[in-house]
């Protein structure tokens, strides 16, 4: 096991090494932010200095390893706009973003499972029918579409919720977070569910085909046999073997869930990391950019060794193969 | 055997998925709509009431006019105008129509990529198999619309690099699963027999293994056709995909985003709603082909 860790440790940060290259040189490929952040009216001196004082003037590769040597310091920048190191920046926009996939993840789950449970005991019942094409649509639908509906009906129509921001605010342990106040759990509300309809889908299929798969096996004959209700059969014993493998999944997918928060930050104007790249492509503000892949980059690499790790403890199939 | 059958099993594997296909009402539903979209995307230039691109056809006095009014050229706006006086059906024809073409263009050339590699690393095993599967994880452990942020952050702009992100994002979906089915085609004794016979690799790979391999290959199409049209119109509702001169599907709900507060639902709405049928009956059509072509549900 130690082993199989250090080599998947050793492989990762590989993998990082060659992301930092290929993110340094696309960013770097990306227009000249000498002409963004210079006035136009600046003279030749003024213009030199500031390219000096960026570092611009320098090899691209000793760019990359001036970029590389600080990164390694925890320093990858300072935002050209915003003028504050750009790691800051995009520690201050987390929590907005991680309350999001959280929060959607969350709603997936309750909403997902009980459905997916239905579908899966009853699979020939009309509702159940409803439930699969439901989660086909799920998947299918644009969720920046979904976004600027629910705008129209919920805030423009009804005037129900807050159409963009984050609305009040907690500080705790010096974050904001908006899921504890009422104010800020109605602007919560619109971009946690329009984040979270593919994941429900994910979840009903998922919690579907595990009880289709549990309810043939030998356990619940079993436990049939043995006099137990219907209702204990299902909600004790099968319900327990199959939220491991949904929950697990619907956790790892929480990756994707922060990347695909980017897209419902800019239609709900939600001051996460996701609008804040947006942002910072649009105006070009290199170090931002180049921080917020690195992050993704390391959560990811960090995901996917979980699941890794995950699956050789939750499978014991796979734990005796590599014992072997 | 008697003479029946055998002369039903000339066209049999055809016929079969055929009749395998039109099992599903539903999915012979979503083909029709689909080649309805289709035909109404090619045809657009003769059925459109307006080219939306000639500035000379479109009149700044009929902007944002709600659907069903008769503007001032004296035709009806069924689906309403955008901000200027475009008609947005026509918008949304010639919508479809970059739209398709950008999703099936960047389908397509990601399966002839993925195609191609899975191939060779089934084929050529050892260190080439490794190092391409190594690069397949690793496209695959990082969601689409990242890679392809990241892709279009650095290229800019532009429908041809709308396309190699997509290609990029996808080509590794193709190259597993060809693989996966070329790995188990490669120890047929017609493979062996082709070596034998002393052909060219390139036409082992390409004329005897790639046709053995071709459902799969399918299914994953039509499903990446329908996540690729998706993505692309996410990236240009960013901002970041097709430019405001080639406007998608995407584009045009982006352009109602800001008419959308003042209840002007419909230059959002009717783009959406075109977008939405669009996948999903590409997604049903996807749903039914793999239940067809795939050998461990046949009867």
């Amino acid at each position: 096991m130690t082993v199989f860790l250090l080599r998947r440790l050793f492989q990762a940060s590989g993998v990082v090494l060659v992301m930092t290259v290929l993110v340094f040189l696309g960013v770097f490929a990306v227009g000249d932010p000498v002409e963004i952040l210079i006035s136009p009216e600046a003279d030749q001196a003024e213009r030199e200095r500031a390219i000096q004082a960026l570092g611009l003037d320098l090899p691209l590769w000793q760019q990359y390893l001036v970029f590389l040597g600080k990164a390694l310091q925890g320093d990858l920048g300072r935002s050209f706009v915003f003028n504050e190191p750009a790691l800051t920046l995009i520690f201050q926009r987390m929590p907005a973003t991680l309350e999001l996939a959280f929060g959607a993840t969350f709603l997936a789950l309750i909403i997902g499972v009980p459905l997916g449970l239905y579908a899966g005991l009853k699979p020939n019942a009309m509702p159940a029918r409803a439930i699969m094409a439901g989660s086909i649509l799920g998947f299918s639908l644009p969720t920046f579409w979904v976004g600027l509906m629910l705008i129209m009906v919920f805030a423009v129509q009804l005037g129900w919720l807050p159409s963009t921001g984050r609305g009040e605010t907690v500080t705790i342990l010096g974050m904001r977070w908006s899921f504890l106040t009422w104010d800020g759990l109605l602007h919560m509300a619109m971009p946690m569910f329009s984040l979270s309809l593919s994941r429900i889908g994910l979840a009903i299929r998922l919690t579907r085909s595990g009880v289709r798969e549990n309810m043939v096996m030998d356990y619940v004959k079993f436990a049939r046999a043995k006099g137990l209700s219907p209702q204990r059969v299902v909600f004790v014993h099968v319900f327990r073997n199959i939220l491991i493998p949904v929950v697990t999944v619907m956790g790892l997918e929480l990756g994707s869930t922060i990347a695909f928060s980017v897209v419902t930050e800019s239609v709900f104007a939600w001051p996460g990391m996701g609008k804040l790249i947006i942002d910072s492509i649009n105006v070009l503000d290199r170090p931002v950019i180049v921080a917020y892949l690195m992050m993704i980059v390391l959560m990811f690499i960090t995901i996917n060794l979980l699941v890794d790790l995950s699956y050789s403890v939750l499978d014991p199939r796979v734990r005796l193969e590599s014992r072997e | 055997m008697s003479g029946a059958t055998a002369t039903v099993k000339v066209e049999t594997p055809l016929r079969r998925f055929i009749a395998g296909f039109c099992e599903s009402k539903v999915a012979i539903g979503a083909l029709v709509v689909f080649l309805i979209i289709l035909a109404a995307a090619l045809l657009a230039p003769w059925i459109a009431p307006q080219n939306p691109y000639d500035l000379a056809e479109l009149d700044i006095m009929d902007g944002r006019m709600e659907p069903g009014t008769v503007g001032g050229a004296g035709f009806t706006y069924w689906l309403g105008t955008d901000d200027q006086g475009r008609d947005m059906l026509s918008g949304i024809l010639y919508g479809l129509r970059i739209s398709l073409a950008v999703g099936a263009g960047s389908a397509f050339l990601a399966g002839l990529l993925g195609a191609s590699l899975g191939l060779l690393a089934a084929y050529a095993g050892g260190k080439t198999d490794t190092l391409l599967m190594r690069l397949v994880d690793l496209q695959l452990s990082f969601p689409a619309i990242l890679s392809a942020l990241m892709i279009l952050a650095a290229l800019g702009k532009g429908v041809l690099n709308v396309v190699i992100a997509l290609i990029i994002v996808e080509w590794a979906y193709y190259a597993r699963t060809v693989r996966g089915s070329a790995l188990v085609e490669r120890r047929r004794d017609y493979i062996e027999a082709a070596q034998g016979l002393g052909l060219p690799t390139h036409r082992i790979l390409f004329r005897h293994l790639l046709p053995n391999c071709l459902p799969p290959l399918i299914v994953i199409g039509t499903i990446q056709v329908a996540r690729a049209i998706a993505l692309e119109a996410t990236l240009s509702f960013l901002g970041l995909g097709v430019p405001i001169t080639e406007p998608s599907l995407g584009l045009l709900i982006a352009n109602g985003y800001e008419y959308m507060l003042s209840g002007k639902y419909w230059i959002s709405f009717y783009p959406g709603i075109a977008l939405l049928i669009t996948i999903v009956s590409i997604n049903l059509v996807g749903d039914q082909l793999r239940d067809v072509l795939n050998p461990r549900l046949q009867k």
